[in-house]
């Protein structure tokens, strides 16, 4: 007997280990039906999961997190059981931002605080001038690209809220919108940093992991409260999506899987940038430069696809430092028990992937250690916040 | 706003033609003060500048993520906006996603007021999508008509028959191999383009 189930994504890369997970058979070999619904909205995917139009969803880390704690929206409990994928995203800017930023630079270029100290240079000398703040496009109010700019800029002394204009944008708007200088740069997640690369409207900045060295990206979703009347599924699910991620890991499988994830009623995109996405080798400039980086989007290795309760905290501390959301240790503590590797564990047992080094850890770029105990004493390290509600 | 005047209502849809529906089915039920926006570039600028009591959106619309920044308290948001959501009510948000659409609405505005524009508005869409089925359904019915016109051509040509004749060929044909006649016309089409 095969059990039905509808899941919901987005079509970027994270979305990998779902995709190869149906598409290679590997959810119907727990016994699993799956339907992907691609979707073109996080609102979308957030509203059809919480009232069970979708069984489980691909969905941003922060968003199961603001769900969970009833922020901006309907309160709704959600559980992350599988980390879809680590980092992933990258700062893209435009050719006049990068040769601004370039001319300021005092440093290695791909030294985060050298680039945000750059930019408090730009944004200093364009307020001077009187010239507008510049604009920077992300992806959804609760994601970790807002916070990840956020982190990064404000390391330098740029305030997000005051010195420049932070805006929302779908990401298959983000290029065109740089192309058409209405954003000066944006943060978003693969292929579009690429996308943008190819055109030659971008120079890719940063990727995200030289601001922290582990970011909850996407998460497979579900409802609490389907997680606990479900757990066998769940944990076919879990089971389904591991030998998905072992499979798009393994580097000799990595041409039929950009293939797979190309499928235009999947991702649909040119499966050559999906293969350098995986391999975390970029194109970062119009003039063919190279970057690679093994840490650039973790689908599962090194122990990245089990949910880490720290990293969930971390994404609370920003939602705090940002005003999004109030700070107590009640809160806190639901942040926490979003992420769920206790199901991880139980679900594969032996085959559950760990990396003890690295657990629980951030390595962020700038601040102090992160001690999920005490966000307050946490986020006292910084001096750019916001202050007004 | 004026608390008993008509709120003022923006329809954000790319499709002109939902949107003109919508437009004309909130006019008709005494809402005079509709806008629609199709062009997505700085949605969030026109919508700051229309400063509506309501925002109406198609769930097909990828720029619904932009409408969520409203939520967040920001200098460049003069009136916090929330998502129209009944928490009481579970069957009047499942009606509207699965019409299609989604409501936001300023902060304050009573719940009373904003039930009968979403309700007209769950309406209106899925009259719409029942159009937009009746009209695919058509053209693919004159499609076919034109296929089969065409494959009874080349069979009266071929083998001399009369266009009945030619017709109840194909439909014959249709019945014996459980498909249907456009089918069979189309692979007669096919097959006389590889036969040339």
């Amino acid at each position: 007997m095969t059990t039905p189930l509808r899941i919901g994504f987005i079509p970027l890369v994270d979305a990998a280990a779902l995709v190869v997970a149906v598409d290679k058979g590997f959810a119907k070999a727990e016994g699993l039906d799956v339907t992907l619904v691609r979707e073109v909205s996080w609102s979308n995917v957030r509203d059809k999961l919480n009232i069970g139009l979708f069984d489980a969803a691909h969905l941003l880390a922060p968003v199961a997190i603001a769900s969970s704690l009833g922020l901006g929206h309907v309160k709704v409990p959600i559980i992350a059981s599988y980390n879809l994928g680590l980092n992933g995203n990258a700062i893209t800017v435009s050719p006049g931002l990068h040769a601004a930023i370039m001319s300021e630079i005092e440093g290695d270029p791909f030294d985060p605080m050298a680039t945000a100290l750059a930019l408090s240079r730009v944004v200093a000398a364009r307020r001077h001038s009187g010239a507008e703040p510049l604009v920077f496009g992300m992806t959804f109010p609760f994601s970790t690209h807002n916070y990840q700019l956020r982190f990064w800029m404000a390391a330098g002394g740029v305030d997000p809220d005051e010195d420049i204009r932070l805006v929302v944008l779908p990401p298959p708007y983000m290029v065109d919108s740089l192309a058409n200088g209405q954003v000066d740069a944006f943060c978003v997640g693969a292929p579009w940093n690429s996308v943008a690369v190819d055109l030659g409207v971008g120079h890719i900045l940063h990727f995200v992991s030289d601001i922290l060295l582990r970011a909850a990206e996407k998460v497979l979703a579900t409802r609490r409260e389907w997680s606990e009347k479900n757990p066998d599924i769940l944990a076919a699910l879990i089971r389904a999506h591991q030998r998905a991620a072992e499979f798009i890991e393994h580097p000799q499988n990595r041409a039929e899987v950009a293939g797979i994830l190309g499928q235009p009623e999947r991702i649909g995109i040119d499966a050559d940038v999906i293969r350098r996405t995986l391999d975390g080798r970029l194109k970062i400039s119009p003039d063919g430069t190279m970057r690679e980086s093994s840490r650039y989007l973790l689908v599962g290795r090194e122990g990245s696809a089990r949910p880490d309760p720290v990293l969930a905290v971390w994404l609370y501390a920003q939602m705090v430092r940002w005003r999004q959301a109030t700070i107590s240790p009640e809160a806190a503590e639901i942040a926490q028990a979003v992420f769920r590797p206790d199901l991880y564990d139980a679900a594969l047992g032996s085959r559950a992937g760990q990396d003890e080094a690295a657990f629980g850890s951030v390595g962020a770029f700038a601040g102090p250690a992160f001690d999920p105990a005490d966000v307050g004493g946490y986020l006292a390290a910084f001096n750019v916040f916001r202050r007004v509600p | 706003m004026g608390a008993e005047s008509s709120p003022k209502i923006v329809i954000v849809d790319e499709s002109p033609i939902r949107a003109a529906i919508l437009e004309e089915g909130l006019r008709e039920a005494g809402f005079t003060g509709v806008v629609r926006i199709s062009e997505m570039q700085s949605l969030l600028a026109r919508i700051y500048a229309l400063d509506p009591d309501v925002i109406l959106i198609d769930l097909e619309n990828p720029s619904r993520d932009v409408l969520e920044q409203m939520f967040q308290v920001s200098r460049a948001v003069r009136r916090p906006i929330a998502m129209f959501v009944d928490q009481s009510d579970s069957a009047s948000i499942q009606a509207s996603v699965d019409a299609g659409v989604s409501a936001y609405i300023v902060d304050g505005l009573k719940k009373e007021r904003i039930k009968p524009i979403l309700d007209l508005c769950i309406s209106r869409f899925n009259a719409f999508s029942k159009l937009q089925d009746e009209l695919d359904r058509a053209k693919s019915a004159l499609e076919d008509r034109k296929v089969i016109d065409r494959a009874k051509g080349i069979l009266m040509k071929l083998k001399g028959l009369t266009e009945e004749e030619a017709y109840v060929l194909l439909r014959s044909t249709a019945m014996r191999e459980k498909k249907k006649i456009g089918e069979i016309a189309q692979s007669i089409l096919t097959a006389s383009e590889l036969l040339k």
